[in-house]
């Protein structure tokens, strides 16, 4: 239960992270909180000859209004983001989703960034940021580029990061008008991982038609999910006349592939997943409607 | 692989020493400060009683390399009660209400209970029942460990939680 012996860097620059990482190659492993990663060294399923320490790198903290979107540095941690007036008020899925990441000791350390570099599609901050087409801002030493979500997870615990790319930020857009969110999910124990999970966001116009609709899944699949064909259909219609009930049947039916596992199988998992829609529909809705 | 030389302030003594940077806080805490207080269960994560306040969080020592907390305040069980071996209202409370049978999970909820009871003095039972639910007793069955936190909350209240 030890992790093997590597060599520590702690880099007080995103210039030097990346230049770091570069250098260091595949043998690196960017650390930040570490709730992620230090389990799975103590466990040896890893073992990096080499760790970069993000924690101390001030810019890759904090919480601001950028070009009509709220940015999060990818170095603040969940517990900041759980407080923050501004993440409530601007993306209020994000600010639902949190409480439910682990237990709060967990999130003293855990980070944002790390969360959706970390890409497990059980976790709630990649279900977030892909229902919400959140903007992920990369740097490396050939440059800054961005990428949109959902080019952003390509299979379990994999991104389209290249392997000397740092996630130094990511923007959510800022959801306008009569909306509302709601996230749940289903475990056996309030922190663990969620057998499955719904993210969802809804937009109503004056006369609670719904101007446009998200619906994120939690481990539903290898990646967080998303029901883009459900929205599509949802779109333009009453709110007061969907049974969320529906809108959980039709999700399960278009999901690629549900995992199966000790801890469900996978009609047990579209089932609950079936449910927690259902819920965080209705959530939504009503939030929507009466604010 | 060489070691790193840490500062940190430990239940406020300044404290240096050389870390392999593998070694955890909690290893560092138990084996080369001799603060043994903080307990090792699952040391991955998952179980809670290595908890230990680091600039004011409850954070698992577990999950924490020693040279991330260089500069860094660190309260562990040891720093909890008073200087003269005087109990906390948190300690005390867990000591009235049988929230303890075999002691080994104790100062992870010791920890974790305090600087949950700072943050939220006038908590609810399912908010109670949230805040225990990072860490793990095979004793208790929790239900002396939820009276405890009720009875330290009102010493939280008065502002008597230290």
């Amino acid at each position: 239960m030890k992790p093997a012996p590597f060599e520590y860097h702690a880099p007080n620059t995103v210039a030097d992270a990346a230049n770091l990482l570069a250098e260091l190659g595949d043998g690196a492993k960017v650390l930040s909180g570490g709730q992620s990663l230090v389990p799975m060294l103590a466990l040896r399923l890893a073992v990096f000859e080499h760790l970069v320490d993000i924690g101390r790198i001030a810019e890759l903290s904090g919480i601001e209004r950028r070009n009509g979107a709220l940015w999060i540095g990818a170095g603040t941690t969940q517990a900041t983001v759980e407080a923050s007036a501004l993440v409530a008020s601007e993306v209020p899925l994000l600010a639902v989703a949190t409480p439910l990441i682990g237990h709060f000791q967990i999130r003293s350390r855990g980070t944002l960034g790390g969360s959706i570099a970390h890409a497990d599609p059980a976790a709630e901050y990649p279900a977030v940021a892909l229902a919400l087409d959140a903007t992920m801002e990369v740097v490396s030493p050939r440059g800054r580029r961005t990428i949109e979500a959902r080019d952003f997870f390509a299979g379990l615990w994999s991104t389209s990061m290249e392997p000397d790319e740092l996630l130094v930020g990511v923007s959510f857009p800022i959801w306008g008008g009569r909306s509302g969110f709601a996230v749940e999910e289903f475990a056996r124990r309030h922190g663990d991982f969620a057998i499955a999970g719904a993210a969802i966001g809804i937009e109503l116009d004056a006369v609670d038609r719904i101007r446009r609709c998200t619906l994120g899944l939690i481990g539903l699949g290898s990646t967080p999910e998303r029901a883009r064909t459900v929205e599509a259909e949802l779109a333009g219609r009453p709110v007061t006349d969907v049974e969320p009930d529906e809108v959980g049947r039709l999700v399960m039916a278009a999901l690629p592939s549900v995992p199966s596992d000790l801890h469900g199988s996978a009609a047990y998992r579209k089932r609950v997943g079936a449910a927690m829609v259902a819920r965080a529909w209705t959530t939504a809705a009503a939030e929507a409607r009466h604010g | 692989m060489g070691e790193v030389s840490v500062k940190l302030t430990v239940n406020g003594q300044p404290r240096a020493a050389t870390v392999e940077p593998r070694v955890t806080l909690a290893d560092f805490l138990r084996e080369q400060l001799q603060l043994t207080g903080t307990h090792l269960g699952c040391e991955h994560g998952v179980c809670g009683a290595c908890t230990v306040l680091v600039d004011g969080a409850a954070v698992r020592s577990c999950l924490m390399f020693a040279v991330q907390a260089d500069g860094a305040e660190v309260t562990t069980i040891e720093g909890i009660g008073s200087p003269d071996g005087g109990l906390s209202a948190v300690q005390s409370a867990f000591r009235d209400c049988h929230g303890l049978q075999c002691g080994f999970c104790t100062p992870g909820f010791v920890v974790s209970v305090t600087a949950f009871l700072r943050d939220h003095p006038n908590p609810t039972d399912p908010e109670i029942r949230e805040a225990l639910s990072g860490n793990l007793c095979r004793c208790t069955g929790y239900q002396g460990i939820v009276n405890a936190v009720q009875q330290a909350a009102g010493a939280a209240r008065r502002g008597e939680l230290r």
